[in-house]
């Protein structure tokens, strides 16, 4: 579940950003990059596992969901972080100097 | 168990590069700056494109390695395969786990990171000939402008 969670999102940053260019004011691209990054690598792990021990290619139950939305939000802090750093609107180095 | 380590060892050592890179295109740059004393709005384009792309594209494969290994790690956090305390990974405090462990990382990890690194070459190729494709007509139209 969190790897349908994570490309889900992984799509939607992108078309976000896709929206936004040329310019990437708000660096979305870092967003679709970390969420684009993860579901490859969980991709891996869900073909090598499904080839290795069979099985549900998907686990679907509540427990699942949880750990995918933890990831989405651990996604989305980062970005966060890395955007007020960077201050892109100087709205941080305006209130500081207040 | 650990797998997402071998995309954070691909992801410093590329960070490491993204840097080199990155420093050199900014010294050749400013070496070409000052030999010709003035900054034509072509040669630093020129520059730009051949340079600074470079440590740009570095930072996408940076960015998918260092962003896939923190999601991953909190997975491996979720699963409580990895701890705050060490040595850190559950595998490591039994002997018997770390030959799966070392395996794991070498099936697991090692297909993560050449997946990414994969796809972030399809993405340069992708990027390389959409900016040769741009390059060509923008240089008819320097022509004859030129000419004009």
């Amino acid at each position: 579940m969190w790897f349908l969670l994570t490309a889900l999102a992984a799509i939607i940053a992108t078309a976000l950003w896709y929206v936004n260019s040329p310019g990437d004011k708000y660096k979305l691209s870092l967003l679709s990059f970390i969420y684009w990054g993860a579901a490859i690598m969980w991709l891996v792990d869900h073909v090598i596992a499904y080839v290795q021990e069979g099985g549900a290619f998907f686990e679907i139950n509540a427990e699942a969901t949880g750990l995918g939305f933890s990831v989405l939000l651990l996604g989305l802090f980062v970005w966060l972080v890395v955007l007020l750093v960077s201050d892109p609107k100087r709205v941080l180095k305006r209130v500081l100097k207040k | 168990m650990a797998c997402f380590l071998v995309p954070v060892g691909e992801a410093v050592v590329t960070t490491v590069v993204q840097k080199v890179v990155e420093r050199r295109e900014k010294k050749v740059g400013g070496e070409r700056i000052e030999n010709t004393g003035v900054v034509k709005k072509d040669s630093g384009e020129k520059t730009e494109n051949a340079g600074v792309k470079w440590s740009q594209r570095l930072g996408w494969l940076n960015k998918m390695l260092w962003g896939g290994a923190i999601l991953l790690a909190l997975e491996h956090v979720w699963h409580g395969e990895v701890v705050p305390w060490p040595p850190f990974l559950t595998a490591m405090e039994t002997p018997g786990e770390v030959g799966p462990m070392l395996h794991e990382m070498a099936t697991y990890g090692v297909a993560m990171a050449v997946a990414v690194t994969v796809v972030w070459a399809i993405i340069v190729v992708i990027a390389e000939l959409r900016a040769k494709a741009k390059a060509l007509p923008g240089e008819e139209v320097q022509a004859v402008g030129g000419g004009a």
